[in-house]
């Protein structure tokens, strides 16, 4: 597994805000996803309707999930494909080294795929001397600095230019040392020269899948590059990794939700490959894999069903909760410590690594809703973050001060007019204060919290119930 | 098995058994009726207006369209784009009959060959099953006469669609293939490989700032035969 690093949340954030080089990456990237998504949105007038729709499918498809992942593997093997069931990413790792083992593969190309960095797939087959080489763009040169993605759609939203073209100088030793990188299209010229060789020398390809078909047994994957539709074609074997919730029951299913995901992820109307994969070669055909497995990945997910945090399963991971997140834009995603980050990995990584190991995540949001907001499949990511926190509460994995001051903040607030008469205080005080500043730089015992953040000085005019009061007499 | 084990730590999970016989039913006939959900109204225009939407569509996502009026004329669009675009006249065309019986006797400069890509082909002619209006992109179900190598290897490919196959929304083209196609392995319709392609290949990795030609085409050409009357630009 990924070295799980959520623990130290709070330390990884405050070293991300210190990091000028994360700090220009992200305040480069952070706008052009926001406005994309929101042209994108505006250009379909229907958008509102379709994620109702979209949510509408996926409670369906989980509410019956067992008739249609078994109708879904009944598909694959009528087309001549292999399903593996997997409970637990050792099992889903063992599964894919037998295949590649069998098909004798010294290379592996992989397409995007977060699900194999959940079973962090790269090193067990490198640790048993098969090379997996990662073909997308962004996740190249991630494998080049021995990173993880810090992002589910641009694995490498952390970088700048320079980075790109210090490690493309630093690991293609054979080329040219005083060659140019006039552009970015350099860049990427370069990377796809070099990644050629490899799809055509590789024994297995290994993509993930952002939706599997009962009705038809396929799996799809959706990309920009073509670098996932070089991975299924060429090699002899395909491999397709996906976790249990990615199944819906048909190809107009997935239409719907495809119509949500590029809107919502890069404010495409549509992705350039969107591919869908349906068994081994037919005879006559020309090209394709002559074999294709699925391995069907559980890893934790049955056990949210039925529980609180059920919705999740919904995620079609679009990223826009990321893209839209005030922490996620401070802190980048390397700072929530495991494969996935922003609102969507505060629920999910609980979920599947334990509440212990990453409690501090549910607590890493402001809970503005803007998550919610935008999500094509509606999952109300600020309620199941604070189901986490009620849970870390109950376990008793909270810090004791902090519990202390919460028992103390509940006293107040089930006693309405001792609350308002401490509020009405504590505003006085902090307005005497702020002498008209505005915002408080620094407060007494509490400079842990005000050394990342300034407190807004309450305005003038008392509290909010104190003014709500006030209209109402005066029949506002 | 672990299989056994999945569908069961599910169904603890939603607090029943196997489905019973009558719901199963239920499921199994929303499979096989497969009901449409909300279709976007930008495609329910008349034909004119569709294929005007797909063009424009195409050459927003960076493709490019020329439209002829006959297939006869095909061979002469190739050289064209070939010559405009500055590329040798060398291509892989799909092994395609219709795309075969053109006259390309008439343009004797033209070399290609009828077989699945090779990462040497600069050029790919790839015969295109339809097109979407709704976002500009065609749909390439893979057969013999259809390989997906050409989809993806060349820098530049080339798709010939008749204007009577370009269709308002995914759904009409899902269900002509479900239509059309039987496949000789499962019965059903769907080919080991269906791409939607909408423009070229390319990638916003760096920076987050799109560049064109990341693994696939760097361009996407797609010739258009006028074959449908109703579909003709009003004059």
């Amino acid at each position: 597994m990924v070295q799980i690093t959520s623990p130290a949340f709070k330390q990884n954030a405050a070293r991300a805000l210190g990091d000028a080089g994360l700090q220009k990456a992200l305040g480069k990237a952070k706008g052009a996803f926001l406005q994309r998504r929101a042209d994108a949105v505006s250009r379909l007038p229907e958008f509102e309707q379709l994620r109702d729709i979209g949510r509408d499918i996926k409670n369906h498809t989980l509410a019956n999930l067992d008739f249609y992942l078994e109708t879904f593997a009944a598909n694959v093997e009528r087309a001549g494909g292999t399903v593996h069931w997997c409970s637990t990413a050792e099992e889903a790792r063992a599964t894919v080294l037998d295949i590649c083992r069998k098909a004798d593969a010294k290379t592996v190309t992989k397409g995007k795929s977060m699900i194999s960095e959940e079973i962090a797939i790269n090193d067990h087959l490198e640790a048993h001397g098969i090379t997996p080489v990662e073909t997308d763009l962004g996740e190249y040169i991630i494998q080049l600095r021995h990173e993880h993605p810090s992002h589910i759609i641009a694995p490498a939203f952390h970088l700048n230019r320079e980075d790109w073209e210090a490690d493309f100088r630093r690991m293609h030793t054979d080329l040219d040392p005083n060659r140019v990188f006039n552009e970015r299209r350099d860049i990427l010229a370069e990377a796809r020269t070099k990644l050629r060789s490899r799809f055509l020398a590789a024994d297995v390809g290994i993509t993930g899948a952002n939706f599997l078909i009962a009705e038809t047994g396929s799996s799809v994957i959706v990309t920009n590059e073509g670098n996932g539709d070089l991975t299924q074609t060429l090699p002899r074997v395909h491999i397709a990794l996906a976790s249990i919730e990615k199944v819906v029951p048909t190809l107009e299913d997935a239409t719907s939700l495809l119509r949500l995901l590029a809107r919502s992820a890069t404010g495409q109307d549509f992705s350039v490959y969107t591919t869908f994969s349906t068994g081994v070669r037919r005879p006559g055909d020309l090209d394709g894999p002559e074999e294709y497995h699925v391995v069907l990945i559980d890893n934790g997910r049955s056990n949210m069903i039925g529980s609180e945090f059920q919705e999740m399963l919904r995620c079609i991971r679009c990223a826009a909760c990321m893209n839209h997140c005030p922490v996620y834009g401070v802190t980048g995603g390397h700072a929530y410590g495991w494969v996935y980050p922003g609102p969507m990995g505060s629920v999910l990584t609980p979920s599947l690594v334990g509440i212990d190991k990453a409690a501090l995540l549910p607590n890493a949001s402001t809970f503005c809703g803007k998550c919610e907001s935008v999500c094509p499949v509606k999952i109300p990511l600020p309620n199941l973050m604070r189901h986490w926190r009620e849970r870390e509460f109950e376990r008793h994995l909270t810090p004791r001060a902090v519990r202390r001051n919460l028992g103390l903040w509940a006293w107040f607030a089930k006693r309405p007019g001792m609350y308002r008469l401490a509020t009405r205080a504590a505003m006085g005080t902090l307005s005497l204060l702020a002498r008209g500043k505005g915002v408080f730089r620094s407060l007494p015992l509490a400079g842990g919290w005000t050394e990342g953040r300034d407190l807004p000085a309450p305005e003038p005019g008392g509290t909010f119930m104190a003014r709500y009061a006030k209209m109402q007499r005066e029949g506002r | 098995m672990t299989k056994d084990a999945i569908l069961a730590s599910i169904r603890r999970g939603l607090k029943r058994g196997p489905l019973p016989a009558d719901q199963r039913a239920m499921l199994e006939g929303r499979l096989a009726t497969h009901p449409r959900h909300l279709i976007p109204a930008r495609s329910r225009v008349p034909r004119p207006e569709q294929i005007a939407l797909f063009i424009r569509n195409v050459e927003k996502e960076f493709g490019s369209v020329a439209r002829i009026a006959a297939g006869e004329e095909v061979p002469e669009a190739v050289a064209d784009y070939l010559a405009a675009q500055n590329l040798a006249p060398r291509f892989v065309l799909a092994p395609n009959p219709e795309l075969q019986a053109l006259p390309w006797a008439e343009k004797p400069m033209l070399e290609f060959e009828a077989r699945r890509a090779q990462a040497t082909d600069a050029v790919s002619v790839q015969h295109g099953y339809a097109g979407i209006a709704e976002t500009g992109t065609l749909m390439l179900p893979s057969d013999a006469a259809r390989p997906t190598t050409l989809n993806i290897l060349a820098e530049t490919e080339i798709v010939v669609l008749r204007a009577s196959a370009v269709i308002g929304a995914y759904e009409e083209a899902w269900d002509r293939l479900r239509r059309e196609r039987t496949d000789p392995v499962t019965g059903g319709f769907m080919p080991r490989n269906v791409m939607l392609v909408t423009g070229p290949s390319r990638s916003a990795d760096i920076e987050q700032t799109l560049e064109l030609g990341a693994h696939g085409p760097r361009r996407l050409h797609i010739i258009l035969i006028d074959d449908d009357p109703a579909a003709l630009p009003v004059a």
